[in-house]
């Protein structure tokens, strides 16, 4: 077994990462593969709390690299599903912590035992970032259809490719295809041009993640209906399996209203 | 506001709004040359062409065009000539 190491990673805070973090990690083991999904923001762990397993942790990764227990420890299981597992932030430490090499040890060792490690960057450029890079297979950057998120999404993948690790994928997150079509929504198009970059994913807004962060449930553990950012998040798992999955077409979601709207818009 | 007003008013989109901002603000992130140091080659490029030609300097336009491939100075000097022109 030789596991593929994921870092997901956006620059600017707030933008999803830890619950794209939690969602694809969740749907990769739904599809039957053994995952870890490691927080890396040392000092702001989050990815616990996401996932629904704050309650369990004993060691944290800050543990597994200063020797005070084995990595197999550390490893929090996820019951509800047979081959995921969380390896935690330490959360009274800060980034200088860990360092690069450190990261790149532990997945060195994890790659033996699972098929992904996705890792949860915290934002920013500094140390956290770098450590969450540099065990890297491949990178995948969050951004929202707005301008802060995109500009800094534009300086992530610089920093990427200079340290190539590159190309990333990107994930869009939070779209509200309603807010695209009467012009007020920076477009998957608009973003795609901006960044020259390959898309991977793109999750509409979605109150359920709200609700099923509330209950610490991955949302893409529940099968609602095919619009939904649950869907999305397992399209983007059998995107990485190597699955050819058209995007969601959020237009059809729309209700008549909308899309008259975006018909009578004012001539250029 | 409703899609009325924008009927009747034919406001630029927000999202175009972002969108040519963005590019904007990329090009320069992108180059580290600042808007600041354009317009000071905008300056010396008139200074340069008035000494032989008749520049219309308010409406020359120099552009910094990033991408991660390459960069690109354009520059538009419109100049007043006269004589052999139709």
């Amino acid at each position: 077994m030789s596991a593929k190491v994921i870092t997901v990673t956006s620059g600017k805070g707030g933008v999803g990462k830890t619950t794209v973090t939690a969602n694809l990690a969740t749907a990769l083991a739904m599809k039957g593969r053994k995952v870890v999904a490691m927080d890396s923001d040392i000092g702001l762990r989050n990815l616990d709390v996401v996932m629904g397993l704050e309650n369990r942790i004993v060691y944290d990764l800050v543990d597994v690299i200063e020797g005070r227990c084995r990595l197999r420890q550390a490893m929090i299981k996820d019951k509800r599903l047979p081959e995921l597992y969380l390896i935690p932030a330490a959360q009274t430490r800060d980034k200088m912590a860990v360092s690069p090499s450190d990261m790149v040890l532990v997945c060195d060792q994890l790659r033996e035992e699972v098929d992904y490690v996705v890792i949860d960057s915290p934002a920013g450029i500094e140390r956290g970032f770098r450590n969450a890079l540099a065990p890297a297979d491949s990178v995948i950057i969050v951004t929202n259809p707005e301008v802060s998120a995109v500009r800094d999404a534009d300086r992530i993948i610089g920093l990427i490719e200079a340290e190539e690790k590159g190309p990333a994928n990107l994930i869009v997150n939070r779209l509200k295809p309603s807010m695209v079509a009467r012009g007020d929504m920076l477009s998957i198009e608009d973003i795609l041009e901006i960044l020259a970059i390959d898309l991977i994913g793109v999750v509409p807004e979605d109150e359920a993640i709200l609700v099923s962060t509330n209950r610490g449930t991955p949302v893409a553990m529940n099968a609602t209906n095919s619009a939904s950012a649950s869907q999305a998040f397992r399209n983007v798992a059998d995107r990485l399996e190597g699955d050819t999955v058209p995007l969601i077409d959020f237009n059809a979601r729309d209700g008549f209203l909308t899309r008259l709207r975006s018909l009578v818009g004012s001539p250029k | 506001m409703g899609w009325l007003d924008r009927f009747f008013k034919s406001e630029e989109k927000s999202s175009s709004v972002a969108k040519s901002r963005l590019q904007m603000v990329l090009t320069h992130d992108r180059s580290s040359i600042s808007p600041g140091l354009i317009e000071e080659i905008k300056d010396d490029i008139i200074k340069v062409i008035a000494k032989r030609l008749e520049v219309d300097p308010d409406n020359v336009v120099v552009n910094l065009t990033t991408t991660r491939q390459e960069s690109r100075l354009v520059a538009e000097i419109p100049i007043h000539v006269n004589g052999r022109n139709r």
